[in-house]
């Protein structure tokens, strides 16, 4: 008898031991692969690349392309480009995606392997700064001389070009005007229409007359949910962040800081308590709401307007019962009281870098190169780049009229022909993930009534400071 | 027989010899190593020394605060889940009608995974806060119950099963003489069926200990450390490290092997402790 129990036990404990060593291993998998190459073949290889970026004239035959692309919506549009490539050329395209959020990881282990991507995606100057070891000089390429606006790029401290943007893209604080429209045609309506709204006084004026009328107007509320869910904050902690960041370097005319003081803090203060106060919900309901759920209120018109970008028309049309109607979905730009802010645009700027693996096979290197001059030059690339990956690429090798048609891409045109100062994205240089992180809690901690302004202040100060004497 | 057993050895254990190696050894082995390195990938390594070690337990993500939540949790986690699993492993070992229903009820929950389990409960529990006007991550106090909470239904049943086959080893002529000699029932749980089954406490407690030690997938589902870190467990905690900042790898790796030699020390003291209480029959 006893023995049986004791069969039975150990079964136990070793099918428990089992699952438990899957569940635990994970943060070990990027050991686990491509361990073989040791240092002195990698430099070799290094130098070789470096050699054939130098004469730029390696030949591309027999090189293949492996793209390890960052956004999973358009996965399959990849897949499509890369089908066609190779039938068109000859020259192999691999395109892998990473899962959503989980491109840091992905790349991490895929370019430890003997068949690592050449094509990557890095986010910025951190980015970089990560993989540094990895990325190829890339100014003397078409695809640096195409781009209109050479400050885009990712550089060095060495002056090359380590990374170049494949798309411009741009936030603010998305508005449905057919809710708007409702509005100024009210009587006592705080303005008549929205060219009037053109600071953070007006645009508070009029919000907080909205939230007061909002069942005349039909909706819960003039702003979808703020979401403050660990994760799912990064419209607050990164980009409505980048505003008070963009002033205060502007202010000091400087790129990057180690000390932030965070000048514009009251500016901030004053659009952030504007959503969570004049929202569908109780400000202390925040910290469980996701994007997801943000978008749908805007969608279902239970929210007149909610802060995204360009991005976000397909998350819009794609909800089901969405009512809002194309022509309707616009910008308006994210005022929080700054002097002078009559002039200011949206958010323009972007974190999407195509780098280029130095480590690879030069021939590798070569074909990569003439497969996204392929993309940014052919006619059929071009077609690709905009209509179906939907970017607004910043290269002069495009026209006007090539440009993605969706209502936000059109609002974000007319606004930056409309001669107003755009505001750079400046949070490529937040210090790191855990900075923004914390920031988030810090924004949630708030909203939940347990931190003060002061604390939250605080917590953006130090924490800058610290994650960025911790990252040098 | 022993002579053809060496024989065959190599045979039959050297196909798992080398996965095991390959999977487990070898991955371990650099991971060590790597903890003294800095690096992005496992072939840019360069040897740092101990400086790792030192920022893993400097800066305001310190693993201190991170070991103290573990701490206060696996304490009541091990407690909780192991009285109410023993209790319900007694009533179902008595003779009442459908306790293989009752059994395979609570058992189920250990079918389902952690993240599923994590998101559904955070679900669940705001829900429930939504009355109050609140959320879950409002207070680490919530975050802090639910995972209780979270790892009790999970694992409650899982350890009933290995009690009640305990129970069920226990000799009924012990118990029947415990009863003419006169002990109540509580004297002979305490006296009799408790040193009995010391060997599936061994084994439950031991599992209830590093399961939850090294939580994971149920913390970032269920709070993701929130608010301000006051949630995080270390097995959050190094993830956050290794991914959250650049040039932090090598800190994620020291941090995990600090981890595993306080994970692999408790579990080695825990045992002797309770192995020297069991009896044999």
């Amino acid at each position: 008898m006893k023995k049986k129990l004791i069969g039975a036990l150990l079964c136990v404990s070793m099918v428990a031991s089992m699952l438990a060593g899957c569940g635990n291993n994970s943060s070990n998998t990027p050991a686990n692969s491509g361990t073989t190459d040791d240092a002195a073949t990698d430099d070799a290889a290094t130098d070789d690349a470096a050699d054939a970026s130098d004469d730029g004239a390696a030949s591309a035959e027999g090189g293949s392309v492996y793209y390890l692309n960052f956004k999973p919506e358009v996965d399959e549009v990849w897949q499509e480009i890369a089908a066609a490539y190779t039938e068109a050329t000859g020259v192999d395209v691999k395109v892998v995606t990473a899962a959503s959020g989980t491109y840091e990881q992905t790349l991490m282990s895929e370019i430890a392997k003997e068949d690592a991507p050449t094509l990557f995606q890095i986010n910025g100057p951190i980015g970089y700064k990560n993989w540094k070891d990895y990325t190829l000089d890339l100014s003397d390429t078409d695809l640096y001389s195409n781009l209109t606006d050479k400050s885009l790029a990712v550089t060095g401290e060495d002056g090359g070009v380590y990374g170049i943007p494949y798309t411009v893209e741009c936030y603010g604080i998305i508005y449905n005007d057919a809710i708007m429209q409702q509005y100024f045609a009210m009587d006592g309506a705080k303005a008549t229409s929205i060219d009037e709204i053109n600071n953070f006084d007006k645009l508070k004026e009029v919000v907080e007359d909205m939230q007061a009328k909002k069942d005349d107007l039909g909706i819960d509320g003039v702003f979808s949910n703020t979401s403050l869910l660990p994760g799912e904050d990064w419209r607050w902690q990164t980009h409505l962040a980048n505003l008070p960041v963009y002033y205060e370097l502007k202010d000091k005319n400087i790129d990057d800081t180690d000390a932030i003081e965070f000048t514009y803090s009251d500016n901030f203060k004053n659009i952030f308590d504007l959503y969570i106060n004049n929202s569908t919900m109780a400000p202390t309901l925040l910290t469980a709401q996701d994007v997801t759920s943000s978008m749908a209120e805007f969608a279902l018109g239970q929210s007149a307007m909610v802060q995204n970008g360009n991005w976000a028309w397909g998350q819009i049309s794609g909800v089901d019962g969405n009512v809002v109607k194309e022509e309707d979905c616009k910008f308006l730009p994210i005022y929080t009281g700054v002097s002078g802010e009559e002039n200011q645009g949206l958010c323009i700027g972007t974190e999407n870098f195509w780098s280029i693996n130095k480590n690879a096979d030069p021939a590798d290197i070569a074909a990569t190169k003439e497969f996204v001059n392929w993309l940014i030059s052919s006619d059929e690339g071009k077609d690709d780049m905009v209509n179906k990956l939907g970017n607004t690429a910043p290269f002069s090798t495009f026209t006007e009229a090539e440009r993605p048609s969706d209502p936000l891409a059109k609002s974000m045109f007319e606004s930056m022909e409309s001669g107003k100062t755009a505001v750079n994205w400046m949070f490529t240089i937040f210090p790191s993930q855990d900075f923004k992180d914390d920031f988030g809690a810090a924004l949630g901690e708030y909203c939940n009534g347990n931190y003060s302004w002061d604390d939250v202040k605080n917590v953006f100060v130090t924490r800058w400071a610290e994650e960025k004497t911790a990252t040098e | 027989m022993q002579k053809t057993l060496k024989r065959y050895f190599l045979v039959f254990t050297l196909p798992t010899l080398v996965a095991f190696a390959l999977a487990f050894i070898i991955p371990f082995i650099m991971g060590v190593y790597m903890s003294f390195c800095e690096f992005t990938t496992v072939d840019n390594a360069k040897f740092v020394g101990v400086s790792n070690y030192v920022k893993a337990f400097v800066g305001s993500n310190s693993f201190v605060s991170a070991l103290g939540f573990t701490v206060k949790f696996v304490i009541v986690a091990i407690l909780s889940i192991n009285i109410l699993a023993f209790a319900l492993a007694l009533v179902l070992t008595k003779k009442i009608r459908g306790t293989n229903i009752f059994r395979t009820i609570f058992f189920m929950p250990n079918l389902i995974g952690g993240i599923v389990l994590g998101y559904t409960w955070q679900q669940m529990l705001n829900a429930i806060l939504l009355k109050y006007q609140t959320t879950l991550v409002s207070n680490s106090t919530y975050g802090y119950w639910g995972l209780v909470l979270l790892m009790n239904w999970q694992m409650i049943g899982y350890m009933m099963i290995i009690y009640i086959a305990g129970l069920q080893n226990v000799p009924t002529d012990l118990i029947e003489a415990a009863k003419i000699d006169g002990a109540t029932s509580w004297q002979t749980l305490i006296n009799v069926t408790i040193p009995m089954v010391m060997p599936s406490i061994t084994i439950c407690t031991f599992l209830t200990l590093s399961n939850s030690f090294k939580l994971y997938d149920q913390n970032l589902a269920l709070t993701a450390g929130a608010p301000m870190h006051r949630t995080e467990m270390m097995a959050l905690n190094i993830v956050n490290t290794f991914y959250g900042k650049t040039g932090f790898q090598g800190v994620g790796q020291a941090k995990a092997v600090i981890f595993f030699i306080i994970v692999a020390a408790i579990g080695a003291i825990q045992l002797v402790f309770t192995r020297n209480k069991e009896v044999d029959q």
